[in-house]
């Protein structure tokens, strides 16, 4: 199905959130991610399921003000 | 400097954007002798790991973060923003900016407001990022704020203090209030200038990034905090509009 993840679209052959992140390469990295504009913390990603269309963002730890 | 029951040595709070390299970022919040460190979020590819060695180098630092929400324009994104920013940095902390005009990054105080009580209700420790207006400061402290940000000038701009007598009206109106004054801080005097009004701390960033000797910068501000507070707490005298002779006139010789 088609995820986009940070503005760009993936194809992606998973069922939750959590098994998207290892594929796209996040594994044990330290980020915060929110499906369709809604947060989903660290602890419920794999109880958060996927949807073709679905708009993940994926932050990570940045320099700020 | 107590914040939401920490108590802190330092009263300089210290931005992490915009350094020369990371190098320069750590050696200046070494000299800074901050203790509080603002930091933000943003997307990240996973292949990259940019944020992963910026969030190392914090972490190596042993400073208390204090993250952002720079960027949000809505009460819904600050909302998230801070949400995931407690998820990454493990803590209650957020600095709360919800941004309602692009030219000068000035707060949109009412969704600030209405942002503050719905994260305070989350059980966040809210640090506004807010103008000088009295009202907007006593509906933050009723949203469950315990610390006041007011803004100096407008982000980014280096103009020091642009509203002095509200500055102070703030202070006089919420003495108990811990104030810091964050954004618009461009030299080491302006600094000095706020501390002397009796705020509890500054919290600065792009005139120590961006100064041509960051480190040297840093250092600068340290002490120009600890020399305004110092004055502050001396009690300074109340300017006069004629001269007082500071010499003793009693016993001065006639040699006309």
């Amino acid at each position: 199905m088609h995820i986009r993840v940070n503005g760009v679209s993936h194809d992606l052959h998973v069922t939750d959130l959590a098994q998207a992140l290892e594929v796209l390469g996040y594994r044990q990295a330290a980020v915060a991610t929110a499906v369709n504009g809604v947060f989903v913390p660290a602890g419920a990603r794999e109880q958060a399921l996927l949807s073709d269309g679905d708009a993940v963002e994926v932050l990570a730890p940045m320099q700020g003000g | 400097m107590n914040l939401y029951g920490i108590e802190l040595a330092s009263r300089l709070l210290l931005g992490s954007a915009r350094y020369p390299s990371p190098a320069v970022l750590a050696e200046a919040v070494r000299a800074s002798g901050s203790e509080v460190v603002t930091v933000s979020l943003r997307r990240e590819a996973g292949t990259q790991r940019s944020g992963q060695d910026f969030w190392s180098l914090i972490r190596d630092l042993g400073v208390r973060v204090l993250p952002n929400t720079a960027g949000c324009h809505s009460i819904k994104e600050a909302v998230t923003t801070a949400k995931m920013a407690r998820d990454i940095f493990h803590t209650a902390w957020i600095k709360l900016e919800v941004i309602g005009d692009a030219d000068m990054l000035q707060p949109d105080v009412f969704g600030l407001v209405e942002a503050a009580a719905e994260l305070a209700a989350d059980g966040f420790e809210v640090f506004p990022y807010t103008t000088e207006d009295l009202v907007v400061a006593d509906r933050l402290l009723q949203a469950g704020c315990r610390v006041l940000m007011p803004w100096g000038a407008p982000i980014g701009s280096g103009r020091g203090l642009n509203n002095v007598f509200g500055l102070r009206a703030l202070r006089a109106r919420f003495p108990d209030v811990p104030l810091i004054v964050d954004a618009g801080i461009g030299r080491p005097s302006h600094a000095v200038q706020a501390m002397e009004l009796g705020v509890d701390g500054v919290l600065l960033n792009t005139a120590v990034a961006m100064a041509g000797d960051p480190v040297a910068m840093a250092g600068a501000f340290a002490r120009a905090i600890e020399a305004g507070r110092a004055g502050f707490e001396a009690q300074p005298m109340e300017p006069r509009d004629f001269a007082v002779p500071s010499t003793p006139v009693a016993g001065t010789a006639w040699l006309a």
